[in-house]
Order: C-alpha cells, then sequence, then structure tokens
C-alpha cells in the first residue's frame, strides 16, 4: 500500500511506531507530488528543503525516545493566505508574487508545536475572493475528479491536495464557504470552525468579521485532529474566544441517537439542482436510519445572507487591502510620474479584476451617505440572522443543509456573470455571517460522478456536535472512500 | 474696515507617554535611528492584527477626566480610510462616533480674565510615521517609528477668540496633561501639536464663516504667529471681496507665512467603519471611580494651596504651578530649606532667566531641588552674602557643582567676625577722610561709597549689616 | 442601472484604481447587478435592530504596556521595493 494514501491517523501512527521513518513518508508525498502535481496544480510553491530539514530533526527526537506531537512528522498543506516565516505567501495575486513574511501565522506556530511539516504553499482565488479558484494569477488549479472542472474555491488548492492525496491534511481560510464548498467540490472533508477559535493572526484578511481558518482531511478524525492542533486562545487576536481547550477526538463516537437535526426547508428551496436534492434527502434518511430526530425549522433570514455578506465582506476587504500600495512590500509598477501614479499604477497592474470588483463595492457601500443604507442596514440583517439561528439551535442540535446547490462546473462557467459565481455560496455564506462552525464532508455523488458535500453546521463553539454527527454520517456511508479519478484535463 | 469676530477651535494631539505603542509591544521612545521601532504590526504587514494597549485607556481617561469630560461607559474604534506613506496600513486606527470623553472644558486666563473654553470630545488614535525629504535623491523616505505611537486628540468647541486665547488654552492644556504625566509635552519633538481651525465674521452675523485648517502647529510662538497671520489674512481677503476657501494650510515658521496644501480635502472620503479587529471599550463606574479618586493635584488647586500653605502671592504661585516641573522643583527645594518665599524668588528671577536663554526646561537644569535649597539655607544662616549667592548660583547652573562646594573652593563665606571687618572699616576710613567730611556735611551719599569701598577690599564677602553697623559706629564715635 | 458611470469613476479614485472606458462599461453593469441585489435589504424592517459589528461578544481585550524588542530594520525593510538610508524610499510627497 502506498503510504500516500493513508490518513493522517494512520500515518502518525506509523511514524510514531517507527514503521516507516519521517523522511520516508517525505519522499512518497513529493513523489506523489511529483506525478499527480502536473495535472491538478494545487501548489504555488514547494517547500522541499525546509521539509526535510524538520523531518531530520523530528526524526531525531523521535529517535531519541521524545515525544514529537500528535501530528509528529506528517505532511501538511497550506494555503496561500497564512503567513509562513521565510517562505512566499503569494495570496495567488500579483500583488504579492515576491512578498516573503518575516513572521509565522499562529496556525503555522501551533502545527509546528504539534509536530506537523508544511510541505507547501496551496493556490487559490487571489486574496480568497472567488469560488473556483479560478481568480488566481499563480496557477489554474484542476478537480482531481475531474480536470475540466474548477476544484471550488477560494481554497481550491488546499482541497484539491488533500483530495489528490498530495497532502495528508491541509488548512484553508473560510470566509463565505472558501473551505466547505471547495471541500464539496473534491470529495474531502473541510471544517470551518466557529469564528474566534482558532487564532487568525498572520492569516491576510480579506473580510476580517468573517474570516476563519480551518482543516482539510480525508476523514472526520483527521480534521479533528487538525483542529486539535490548531485550536485555542491567542493574545495577538483580539478576537480570539478565551476558552477552555478540548479535545476534539472525543467527539469521534459512531451515535447520533436522539441527536436533533434541523433541516431549515424553507431556504433550500431554491437554485438547487435535482442532483444534490437527491442526495440531501438520502443524507436525511440516513441520519434518521441512525435515530436522529429530524426536525424542520426555520432559518427565514437565511436567504439574506448572500447580499449581508457581500456589503460586509467587501467594505472590510476595501480597507484590509488598502495597504497593497507598491511601498513597503510586493509589487510596486514600474513606470509612475508620481506618487498618487504610483498608487495607482500598482492597484490597477497588482490586483485582478474580482478583486477590483470587490474593492469598489466595498468602497461604494462605505462612502459619504451610502454607510446607512448599505453597511449599517447589513451589520442589523445579520443581527438578524444570528438570532434565526440562536433560536433555531434551541430546538436542534445541529443543522443540515447541502454544501453548494450544484456540483462543480466547468471553467470558464460564470466568466460572463459574477453574481452567478456569488450564488455558489449560497449555503455557506449564513454560517459565516453568524460565525457557527460548519463542515462539509463527502455525501455522494451526483451529475457526472461528481462529488457532492453536505454541510452540518452547529451552535457557536459546538464542535464537539457537530464532529460526533459527522463522523457518525462518515461511518456509515461509502462516500468518504471514494478516491478521485483524475479523468479529462485534455483540453 | 469692519469690525470682525474672529472664531477658533483647536484640535490638539498629544502622544501619550506610554512604553509601547498603541497595538504592539515596540518601544515609544523619541529620537532613535529611522525604522529601528517596528515590527511587522506597526508597519502593517499581511496578516497582523492589533491589540490595544491597556495604558492607552486609562491615561486618555485620566486626560478626559481632568478636563471636566463625560466619560463613556461604551466606546469603540474605527478605521478612517485613506492612502499616504506614513500610513502602513492605509487607514487610521481612531474613533468616530463613540469617543471615549465627550464635553467637558477648560479655564483660562487671559490677561487677568477668566474664560471657558468648551471640549467637544476627546478620543484615542494612533499616530502616523514620519516622511523625511531627501535632499539628495529628491525621493521622500518613511520612517516608521512613530507608527501607531498613541495619541489623544483633544477637540475644542470653537470658542477661542484670539490668538492668545489660543495660546493660553494650549498652555493650560498642556500644564494638564503634564501634571497627569500622561504625555511629555515636548513640542518640540511634536509629542503635542495642535491644528487651528479659524474663520473670521463681521460682528454681528450670526453664521459662521467659512474656516480654514492650519495643521501640525508644534510651539506656542507658532500657535500664535499663525493665527494672527491667518486672522489676518481672512479679513484682508473679505475685506478685498475675495473668498475663503474651506482648505488645508501649513505654517512656515522659519518664513513666518501661512499656506494652502496642494492636497484636495474635498476630495477625501474616509469611509470610516468600525474596526472589526479590536473590541469596543465597556468602562465599569468603579474603574472611572477608582481613576477619578487618583487623580493627582490639578494646577488650579495647587496654586491655591499654595497662595494659602505658603503665603505666596497669587502672582508667584501661578508661575510655580503653571509646570508641575516647576511645580516639584519648588515644593522639593522647599521641603529641605523651608523658605517658600525664597525658593519662589530663585525660581522665578534668576534661574528662569538663564533657564529661558539655554532653552532647557527646569529638569533638565544641572541645579537641582536640593542644591538650590542648600543654596538658600547658606544665605539664611548668614555663610554667604545674598549678593555672593547670586555669583555662587551661576556657578552651581553652569558646573552643578553644590553650593557649599563651591562656597568652600572659591573662599566664598561671608566675613561676619566683627573684629576683622572693623580693622578693614578703620583702614578706609582712615584713607578717605573726604568722604567723611561729606558724611558730617549731611551727605549721605558718602557711606555708600565707604561701603564699596569695604566690600571691594573683602571681595565681597563682609557680611553687610555689620558693615554698615560698624562704619556708622566709627563715623559718629 | 443602480450605480452611475460617474460613481463607479468616484470609487475607482478613492481605490486608487484606473480604469479604462470598457473597464468602466463592464463594472458598471457589474456592480448595478450586485448593488441590486444588495437592494433586497431595504426592504426588511431593521427597526430598532443593533448591528452587529463583532460576532463574538467581546469587549476590552487589552494588552499590557509591556515593552519587547523590536524587529531588525533589515526584515522590516525586506520586501520594500525601493529602499534607502534605512528608510523606505518613495516618490517625493508634495504637500
Amino acid at each position: 500500500m502506498d503510504l500516500y494514501s493513508l490518513t493522517l491517523a494512520d500515518v502518525a501512527k506509523k511514524i510514531k511506531a517507527k514503521e516507516v521513518s519521517i523522511k520516508e513518508v517525505l519522499d512518497d508525498i513529493y513523489s506523489r507530488i511529483d506525478t499527480v502535481e502536473p495535472k491538478v496544480e494545487a501548489y504555488i510553491t514547494l517547500t522541499k528543503e525546509k521539509a526535510y530539514e524538520r523531518a531530520q530533526v523530528l526524526q531525531q527526537k523521535l529517535d531519541n525516545g521524545e515525544d514529537i506531537g500528535p501530528l509528529g512528522g506528517v505532511p501538511i498543506a497550506i494555503k496561500d493566505n497564512i503567513s509562513t516565516e521565510g517562505v512566499l505567501t503569494t495570496c495567488a495575486s500579483k500583488m504579492l508574487e515576491n512578498y516573503t513574511p518575516i513572521y509565522n501565522a499562529t496556525v503555522i506556530n501551533k502545527l509546528e508545536e504539534a509536530g506537523a511539516i508544511v510541505i507547501g504553499k496551496t493556490n487559490m482565488d487571489e486574496f480568497a475572493m472567488g469560488s473556483s479558484t479560478e481568480t488566481s494569477k499563480q496557477k489554474e488549479t484542476k478537480n482531481p475528479w475531474d480536470l475540466d472542472r474548477v476544484p471550488g474555491g477560494s481554497s481550491g488548492g488546499s482541497a484539491a491536495a488533500v483530495s489528490a492525496q498530495m497532502a495528508y491534511a491541509s488548512l484553508g481560510s473560510d470566509t463565505g464557504g472558501s473551505i466547505r464548498q471547495p471541500a464539496s467540490y473534491c470529495s474531502v472533508v473541510g471544517l470551518k470552525p466557529t469564528y474566534g477559535l482558532i487564532s487568525r493572526f498572520g492569516l491576510i484578511a480579506f473580510a476580517s468579521s468573517l474570516d476563519q481558518i480551518g482543516p482539510f482531511a480525508r476523514t472526520v478524525e483527521d480534521a479533528a485532529l487538525m483542529l486539535n492542533a490548531i485550536a485555542g486562545h491567542d493574545e495577538k487576536d483580539t478576537t480570539s474566544a478565551n476558552l477552555e481547550e478540548k479535545d476534539y477526538t472525543k467527539a469521534l463516537v459512531n451515535d447520533i441517537k436522539g441527536k436533533v437535526v434541523g433541516i431549515p426547508t424553507d431556504f433550500i428551496r431554491e437554485g438547487i439542482s435535482p442532483d444534490v436534492k437527491e442526495a440531501y434527502d438520502k443524507a436525511i434518511e440516513t441520519l434518521k436510519g441512525l435515530g436522529a430526530e429530524i426536525k424542520e425549522i426555520s432559518l427565514e433570514y437565511a436567504k439574506y445572507s448572500l447580499a449581508t455578506y457581500y456589503i460586509i465582506a467587501t467594505a472590510e476587504a476595501s480597507s484590509n487591502l488598502g495597504r497593497y500600495d507598491g511601498i513597503r512590500y510586493g509589487y510596486r509598477a514600474k513606470d509612475f510620474k508620481d506618487l498618487d501614479d504610483l498608487y495607482r499604477k500598482t492597484r490597477t497592474e497588482g490586483f485582478g479584476s474580482e478583486v477590483k470588483r470587490r474593492i469598489m463595492l466595498g468602497t461604494y457601500v462605505l462612502s459619504s451617505g451610502y454607510y446607512d443604507a448599505y453597511y449599517k442596514r447589513a451589520q442589523q440583517v445579520r443581527t438578524l440572522i444570528v438570532n434565526n439561528f440562536r433560536k433555531a439551535f434551541e430546538e436542534c442540535d445541529v443543522i443540515m443543509i447541502p454544501t453548494a446547490p450544484k456540483v462543480a462546473f466547468k471553467f470558464g462557467a460564470h466568466d460572463a456573470s459574477p453574481l452567478e459565481m456569488y450564488l455558489e455560496d449560497i449555503y455557506t455564506v449564513p454560517v459565516n455571517i453568524a460565525g457557527l462552525p460548519g463542515i462539509s464532508i463527502p455525501g455522494g455523488f451526483g451529475e457526472n460522478n461528481m462529488p457532492i458535500g453536505i454541510q452540518f453546521i452547529a451552535n457557536a463553539f459546538d464542535e464537539m456536535n457537530l464532529l460526533q454527527v459527522a463522523y457518525t454520517f462518515e461511518q456509515n456511508t461509502p462516500y468518504h472512500n471514494e478516491v478521485p479519478t483524475m479523468r479529462g484535463g485534455n483540453n | 474696515m469692519k469690525d470682525y469676530e474672529v472664531i477658533i477651535g483647536l484640535e490638539v494631539h498629544a502622544e501619550l507617554s506610554t512604553n509601547t505603542k498603541m497595538y504592539c509591544n515596540c518601544s515609544t521612545e523619541f529620537g532613535a535611528d529611522p525604522n529601528t521601532h517596528c515590527c511587522p504590526i506597526c508597519t502593517g504587514m499581511p496578516g497582523v492584527l492589533p491589540v490595544l494597549n491597556k495604558k492607552v485607556v486609562e491615561y486618555a481617561t485620566k486626560a478626559g477626566l481632568a478636563t471636566n469630560c463625560e466619560i463613556s461607559r461604551f466606546s469603540k474604534q474605527d478605521r478612517k480610510n485613506y492612502f499616504y506613506p506614513d500610513l502602513p496600513k492605509a487607514y487610521q486606527t481612531s474613533q468616530y462616533d463613540l469617543p471615549l470623553c465627550i464635553g467637558g472644558h477648560l479655564d483660562i486666563n487671559v490677561n487677568g480674565e477668566q474664560k471657558r473654553i468648551g471640549i467637544t470630545r476627546i478620543h484615542i488614535e494612533e499616530d502616523a510615521g514620519k516622511l523625511i525629504h531627501d535632499a539628495y535623491t529628491g525621493d521622500t523616505l518613511v520612517d516608521m517609528n512613530r507608527c501607531a505611537v498613541p495619541l489623544i486628540e483633544i477637540v475644542s468647541e470653537p470658542d477661542i477668540r484670539s490668538a492668545d486665547e489660543a495660546v493660553a488654552y494650549m498652555q493650560t492644556l498642556k500644564s494638564i496633561l503634564e501634571y497627569l504625566d500622561v504625555c511629555d509635552c515636548k513640542m518640540q519633538e511634536g509629542s503635542l501639536r495642535c491644528d487651528v481651525n479659524l474663520s473670521v465674521r463681521p460682528r454681528g452675523q450670526k453664521e459662521f464663516g467659512t474656516r480654514t485648517e492650519t495643521k501640525n502647529l508644534n510651539s506656542f510662538k507658532a500657535i500664535h504667529n499663525s493665527i494672527e497671520f491667518e486672522i489676518k489674512r481672512q479679513i484682508e481677503e473679505v475685506e478685498n471681496g475675495g473668498k475663503i476657501y474651506q482648505e488645508t494650510r501649513r505654517w512656515d515658521d522659519a518664513k513666518g507665512i501661512g499656506y494652502a496644501m496642494r492636497t484636495k480635502e474635498d476630495a477625501h472620503d474616509y469611509r470610516y467603519f468600525p474596526e472589526p479587529d479590536l473590541a469596543p471599550i465597556v468602562l465599569s463606574e468603579e474603574y472611572i471611580q477608582n481613576l477619578k479618586d487618583n487623580l493627582p493635584e490639578m494646577p488650579h488647586i495647587k496654586k491655591e494651596r499654595y497662595m494659602k500653605d505658603f503665603d505666596l502671592p497669587e502672582y508667584d504661585a501661578d508661575i510655580l504651578t503653571s509646570s508641575i516641573k516647576t511645580a516639584k522643583f519648588f515644593e522639593e527645594a522647599n521641603d529641605i530649606c523651608n523658605n517658600p518665599k525664597a525658593v519662589s524668588n530663585w525660581i522665578m528671577g534668576d534661574f528662569t532667566r538663564m533657564l529661558n536663554e539655554k532653552e532647557i526646561e527646569i529638569d533638565e537644569s544641572k541645579v537641582t531641588a536640593q542644591n538650590l535649597a542648600e543654596l538658600i539655607s547658606l544665605i539664611d544662616k548668614g555663610t554667604i552674602s545674598s549678593k555672593i549667592a547670586k555669583q555662587v548660583f551661576e556657578d552651581m547652573f553652569e558646573t552643578g557643582e553644590n553650593a557649599k562646594d563651591i562656597v568652600e573652593k572659591k573662599g566664598l563665606v561671608q566675613m561676619s567676625d566683627e573684629g576683622a571687618i572693623k580693622e578693614i572699616v578703620q583702614k578706609v576710613v582712615d584713607a578717605n577722610p573726604q568722604s567723611i567730611a561729606d558724611y558730617k556735611a549731611g551727605k549721605d551719599r558718602a557711606i555708600g561709597f565707604l561701603v564699596g569701598q569695604i566690600m571691594k577690599e573683602t571681595k565681597g564677602k563682609a557680611n553687610p549689616q555689620i558693615v554698615n553697623k560698624l562704619l556708622l559706629e566709627i563715623i559718629n564715635k | 442601472m443602480s450605480i452611475s458611470k460617474d460613481e463607479v469613476k468616484h470609487i475607482a479614485n478613492l481605490s486608487k484604481l484606473n480604469l479604462t472606458d470598457e473597464e468602466l462599461e463592464k463594472y458598471t453593469n457589474e456592480l448595478s447587478d450586485i448593488v441590486d441585489m444588495a437592494n433586497e435589504l431595504s426592504n426588511i424592517d431593521v427597526e430598532g435592530v443593533k448591528p452587529t459589528a463583532h460576532i463574538l461578544d467581546i469587549q476590552n481585550v487589552f494588552r499590557e504596556d509591556i515593552q519587547q524588542p523590536s524587529y531588525d530594520r533589515e526584515l522590516i525593510l525586506k520586501n520594500a521595493p525601493s529602499k534607502d538610508a534605512g528608510c523606505v524610499s518613495v516618490p517625493k510627497v508634495v504637500e
């Protein structure tokens, strides 16, 4: 059996038991990357040299009888908007094509404390703005299930790398669905934790009040192990929650008898394709069969999430992306006649069209005379959506909805209309608006045998319930055992 | 020419004297090499997040309490978005609609009259970096040491009517901030500076004229002169049928002229919105009360006490308490020598003159409070004369040596030995028969001449009272 | 069009972005579509609803005023496209 096809949990055990050396694990994963990467193009940067150096240090520790941590020696991939000291961090943008952070994101330090080895930085939509990874200025990442289709986004590279078995797990970031939607498209587990559970320090900001880092993994167990490593309070992040640390592997109990699963029928009506609907209905039956109680709930304001999201996220982004001005780091235009010209040319040449669109929209909703009508109103609607969920969780333990209304689309399908692309996020965005934890797990296959994800949502900081339900569903369904075929890609 | 009324409001920026910056652990120290007090956070690198310095809230609250403001129980920070090379994040974290302090006032004294100036608000915000013009390349260099040094902005009501009032307001504010020890108020280093909003209108007119804003004035002289300049300019403009434009202006202190900046203010749209990376500031009654209870004695209270406890004239008390450094120096010296009037006279007289000449502050002088107290004790004990003391003080000021050592080293101890003085008096009397004759003929001035001769003989060391007594005894014998 | 070309020009200016005529046309259309969607919210009764700026109910998150070493200047300036005399260098700032 190839090492790369093991789960994170299994490979960590083998390393610890010295059945394999860390170097062998690295050799194997990089050789897998050599084979598959030309087709999938999930990575922007590979960090081979640093990875082997770390492998050596960790192996020595292990050989000395020291504990190398729960992720000891396991190769992990990182989305290219998470700061890695001394390693290029581009956000898949021309703007940061030559930017090397001088500090590590807190999650990187935490992963390394847990013994993980960073093997590379993955492709994404430029500045995490997109739902297909097509807005990347670095690579075109393909969906491992059909190379003619997008992997989803914005964390498309991280999803594809795990799906194509080029990493045991990876980190992504989720502002409006950027972990869960590509997880769904690529048939892996994607977890977006509660806002505040994971430090954002070092995550290159898109929308500060919505962004959250989370793991991609092949199984729910692996996702729980990753969550254990990265969760926890960080003094460097004002919005990081100061809570007692938990062992999320304790949630891995194959039992949901008596759990109440909420089904927001009023919300899942529009835009859903028949194959996703079929998989979703089947999931409901599965849960019923496992002894869960299915309860219809109402999320009357959820349908306004998308509008709310595009106002809040773009407003914050327009401010967060002001710092890319060609002065302290990143791209600087070559010819300019004065300072203003430098700003304009740098930003005009350095940002892609989706990023510009969002910066302008965000600038618009914050500009003089429009603040109350858009930004303030969106924050008020946000309150209504939060209250909706709060009320729902008085009646149920978790909510189940599809992750995306359709399976992965073909490259260029939404080029004509950005708004259509935005609609792909309809089921993921409410979770960010309400700051809740959500997970997408493999939930079947639909049109053209493309994967379909099922999303569970739990109350804030109730990752335990979330993982338990997801784990039970996973253990009682076959979908996660399927591996991608990497078909297509000839045109 | 019509009679014009001048309307002035001040926006004062005071850098808080915290150890570290507003949102990171870098030092706030002034004068370091460029870009050596910097980290990813204060230079706005991608991915960084701010965490507010606790002391910033404490210091700003104190400033609010000392200026009679209402302290907000709930306030928040907002982003003010604009592009400028000294602003690494392209937004300044400030406070927009919910500042920390609102609605206070200050009482100022101008030409013996008290006037109350309203304070609209005090909010916390971060400072920007420093731009240095590179004469060699013609480029501008950015030093980010000052980026995110914490500031409070104190916004006055448009209650000020003249340059003198503006200066008095600024002096009063400076004195209070120094008393609170929340700002070092070194105007020449820019840690206390102000923007002047000014308009004029014919007296009797209800609506305000168009105002201009002259930015970044960092000395009392610059505030005074720029206001005088701008008043004159605006009145002349109006008189000549011209128009006042709402504009941002600069003051060239060396040339003594103000000029409009080229950047257009009306192009700005700061797009304020609540800073999502920072939490609201919620202050409890207990927190506020505790700060209130522990505020130091404020200048006007101290002044009253000096008049009462030390029996000092109002004028003295006013000057001594106008700066906490002077007041501290006074109290420390007086504690040792217990002669408030003498300490006061010294501080207000020669000492202040010499400090002004050197352009230093009292705490930067080589003369310590203990030194001055010892000098005064030497006079009080009759060891030296007041005249010699002046000479000793000059040495103390130059060298920092203590009075006793100077007196000893230079042999300046006052002669009080009557026998020895009598000998010299006799000698001078014998040598000046004409003066004796003049004196006896009723010319009192002759005594002065004789005393002068005696002092000359003793190199000024003879105790003047004894000299006078013995001289009269001998002449009248 | 719920947003005019002039408005798009204005926000492009505020954002320090240059637009070609073609782009102006394109963005005006696209932004109008998105603003139309955003206008859905105007139908909701939000009277008296408190805006949510922070999803977590946080307040008073402070740091102690304790100094720590800064970074080496070399690192601070490492990514700067143009630097001189220990500073980041920009075209002359005209006031």
